[in-house]
């Protein structure tokens, strides 16, 4: 077995291990933290059922961010969507049967590659063009979008110019899953494109990227507008009663 | 006009993207409180020692209890769609008014004591440490957000950079650097039971003065009690609304609805005040305090419902959170919602066809309607999503003929605060208040040069004041702000009652 087969395991399992064990941390923490008072932002649904489509309004259309601003909405979308498709086409490296649904899409999700680095060009467009938007910009949110566009386009170069075996990609991330490592293709792209992935997977909880899990816990989003109903109360909040 | 010692906005027609300017208000911050105001809400007078250490124990503190704050300080993409949503940048051009702009002078903190990367990368992720120029920082710029949630309504993750400038405002409390407007309105509540300190005698005067007025000019007696045991509705409402201008012209109105609907009401000495500070600084002991007060006088008072008059922060707390703080409601009449809004119960009455209204009582005026952030963002009326745009629309509708709404942008959900709300309502941020104005100021100043409109309705009595305020900076008249209720005091046309006839002071 080659060393580079063996490295490649390895910081695929501790990847992994950062990125679940971070998120879930991060998860808990979440809901530990209680909201004691109702805040959604009005107007707001009145039941349960309205707060689920408002949030599945918000993850799967952006609606506040159409409202806030067309052009971030327009990349931002783009981005997502292709970001959606392509790990859906993913998948096929990591199932096995490869699901009818997964070989379905299979043709889409590689237009979905370029949609995903135009909308990455566009968002990172405006860090430069828009002023109010190059003032908010750290170093990270620059880096952010240079690591993605990265593995955007190592994955497309493998996909039309360096062809590695995928058939012994799959082998080895399926191998993982019983720790028998077998041998990973050589081909330098697509060691990059993994070395980026894994990267990815580390700084997802410790980064902006906990916007993805921060949505469903926002208060603004997720509450029923319903104070005058029922009692909302916060076990903090509910011992200032005691006298 | 009124003179002004630094420059005043130019409105345009089509408002305009202000490029940034860093520091254009670096210079803007509010009198800081004394010891005397601190101590009664249970805060060091002056800046305590170990304050750094103080300050971040605090941060982690408020982390534990609420959940807005450990998400929003962790979600922002920084994607830019708030940029431009804040009156306040857009006013001032200053980019540490952008929403997400305040809310890093937090985060870059947060980061740096409370995540890895911030701990280990600090110039990477944009952390700091807490130093006494980040402090400044944060007293002048927490100090420039009004808590509109504004900039909510178009974030993707849903942040709302109210909440956290009420975390910030808190932490500074807790270590001596409190707010003097602020802090010294809340003690004055705590002692006296209202905002502006008028003690009991004082308001049972003014409302004695208010039914002669009343009395004068309709010849019907209406009724302004207040303490009565008994009455069926307490009544809460800003105090401003005793004595201030354009707010008693609607207070006069609240009085006139509840003699049309027959009930017998009254104010309290007690809760003599609708207003919640204590929602400003962020402190929920403070703001439970507070709100108890109206809890009390309901019990002292035996009534059966609350209403509460037309204040947006005041709503705020009374529809979203009075509940939390002050319920369970259980010994109030079940069928009506606690607290009810007046637009809620004269809109009610005018549904019922109990209120009889002539309309041409306000053909000297063309009206426009200004949606209080604090009512549109976070509270109802009403049983339906958006009754707090509907409700108070449909009661000018019912009480005037010419009635025009600002441009759609600015309306609604996507109001843009008066410029004076959460906290700072003082003279030292007159600067602020102006230049925050101006987004507001243009949507009126279209209608007024399109439409020919004459008036701005309001529903909040800190959007009163303010706009009273600065209306002469932009070359309008202060009397061009009314109350809702203002609108349909002049139109209704009032029952008599027996005692009419007698003259004198009454039954
Ligand atoms: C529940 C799933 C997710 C939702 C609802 C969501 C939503 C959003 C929204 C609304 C924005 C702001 C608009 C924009 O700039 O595109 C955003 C930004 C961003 N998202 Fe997501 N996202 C999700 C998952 C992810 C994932 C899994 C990643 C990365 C692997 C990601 C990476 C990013 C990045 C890098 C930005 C900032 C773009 C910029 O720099 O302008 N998102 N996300
Ligand atoms: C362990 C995880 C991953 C593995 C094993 C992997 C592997 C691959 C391989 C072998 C290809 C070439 C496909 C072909 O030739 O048809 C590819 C393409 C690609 N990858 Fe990945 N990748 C992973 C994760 C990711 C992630 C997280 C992203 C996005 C952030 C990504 C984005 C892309 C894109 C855009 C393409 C080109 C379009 C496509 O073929 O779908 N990959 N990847
Ligand atoms: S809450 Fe209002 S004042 Fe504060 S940052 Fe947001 S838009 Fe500006
Ligand atoms: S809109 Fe929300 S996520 Fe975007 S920069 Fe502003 S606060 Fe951050
Ligand atoms: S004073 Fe009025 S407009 Fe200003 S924040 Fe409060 S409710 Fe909004």
């Amino acid at each position: 077995m080659s060393f580079l087969t063996e490295l490649y395991a390895y910081v695929f399992y501790g990847a992994a291990l950062v990125f679940v064990s971070g998120l879930t941390y991060k998860v808990v923490q979440y809901t530990l933290a209680p909201a004691p008072l109702k805040v959604p932002t009005t107007p707001a649904p009145t039941t349960r059922g309205g707060v689920v489509l408002r949030m599945t309004r918000e993850v799967v259309l952006f609606e506040s961010l159409f409202r806030g601003n067309k052009w971030t909405w327009m990349f931002g979308w783009l981005f997502h969507f292709g970001l959606f498709l392509v790990t859906l086409r993913h998948l096929r490296y990591f199932l096995n049967p490869v699901p009818a649904f997964i070989e379905f899409i299979q043709p889409f999700g590689v237009y979905a590659g370029f949609a995903m680095m135009i909308g990455l060009l566009g968002l990172w467009a405006r860090r430069f063009l828009v002023d109010r938007v190059r003032y908010i910009s750290a170093p990270a949110d620059h880096l952010m979008l240079g690591l993605l566009l990265l593995i955007g386009a190592s994955g497309l170069l493998i996909h039309f110019l360096v062809h590695t075996d995928i058939v012994a990609v799959k082998t080895f991330i399926v191998g993982l899953y019983r720790f028998d490592f077998s041998p990973l293709p050589t081909d330098p792209v697509l060691l990059l494109h993994l070395a980026l992935v894994a990267g990815l997977m580390i700084i997802f909880p410790y980064s902006k990227l906990l916007h993805a899990p921060g949505l469903f816990f926002s208060p603004t989003r997720n509450q029923v507008d319903n104070p005058r109903e029922r009692r909302h109360l916060a076990a903090w909040a509910s011992r200032l009663e005691r006298p | 006009m009124a003179k002004a010692t630094f420059k005043v906005p130019v409105l345009s027609q089509y408002p305009q993207l202000p490029p940034v300017t860093p520091g254009s208000m670096a210079h803007s911050a509010p009198f800081r409180s004394k010891p005397e105001f601190q101590a009664p809400l249970g805060f060091p007078g002056e800046l305590v020692e170990n304050w750094q250490q103080r300050a971040i124990e605090k941060m982690g503190e408020l982390l534990g209890r609420y959940r807005s704050l450990r998400v929003y300080l962790d979600a922002c993409v920084k994607c830019g769609a708030c940029t431009d949503k804040c009156h306040y940048f857009l006013g001032t051009q200053d980019p540490k008014n952008m929403p997400v702009g305040r809310q890093d002078l937090m985060r870059k903190v947060y980061r740096r004591y409370f995540t890895p990367a911030g701990r280990l990368f600090p110039k990477l992720v944009g952390a700091e440490d807490l130093t006494k120029e980040v402090l400044d920082e944060w007293y002048g710029y927490f100090h420039q957000c009004s808590q509109c949630r504004r900039c909510s309504v178009f974030c993707p993750c849903g942040i709302d950079t109210a909440e956290i400038s009420m975390a910030a405002r808190e932490i500074m409390d807790a270590i001596g650097v409190g707010q003097k407007y602020c802090n010294e309105i809340i003690a004055k509540v705590y002692k006296v039971g209202n905002n502006l300190g008028l003690p009991g005698p004082a308001l049972v005067n003014t409302l004695e003065g208010l039914e002669e007025d009343v009395f004068d000019d309709t010849g019907v007696r209406v009724r302004y009690p207040i303490d009565q045991v008994g009455a069926e509705i307490l009544f809460v409402t800003p105090s401003a609304d005793f004595f201030a201008e354009p707010h008693v012209d609607g207070l006069i109105g609240y009085g006139k609805v509840m003699h049309e609907s027959g009930l017998s009401w009254t104010f309290s000495t007690l809760a003599s005040e609708a207003a919640n500070f204590g929602l400003f600084i962020g402190s929920y002991e403070n703001m439970r305090r507070v709100a108890m007060r109206i809890r009390e006088a309901a019990i002292q008072l035996k009534v059966k419902r609350i209403v509460f008059g037309e204040c947006g922060h005041a709503w705020r707390v009374g529809y979203s959170f009075l509940n939390s703080l002050a319920g369970p409601w259980d010994f109030l009449d079940p069928r009506y919602p606690v607290p009810q809004h007046i637009c809620e119960f004269t809109w009610d009455l005018i549904q019922q066809g109990r209120l009889t209204l002539d309309k041409s009582q306000n053909d000297d005026k063309v009206l426009t309607f200004h949606d209080s952030c604090n009512v549109a963002r976070a509270s109802r009326m009403g049983d339906t999503a958006g009754g707090q745009f509907e409700i108070p629309r449909a009661i000018i509708r019912a009480t005037c003929n010419h009635f025009f709404d600002m441009d759609e942008e600015t309306i609604r959900d996507r109001t843009f605060c008066c410029g004076g709300g959460g906290g700072l309502l003082t003279d030292d941020l007159i600067e602020l208040r102006v230049k925050g104005a101006k987004p507001r100021m243009e949507a009126l100043n279209n209608v007024i040069q399109e439409k020919g409109v004459t008036h701005m309705v309001a529903i909040c009595a800190i959007c009163k004041s303010q706009f009273t305020k600065v209306l002469p900076f932009y070359g309008m008249e202060m009397d061009q702000v009314i109350s809702l209720h203002q609108l349909v005091s002049n139109a209704i046309v009032l029952t008599p009652r027996y005692d009419d006839a007698d003259d004198g002071d009454g039954a």
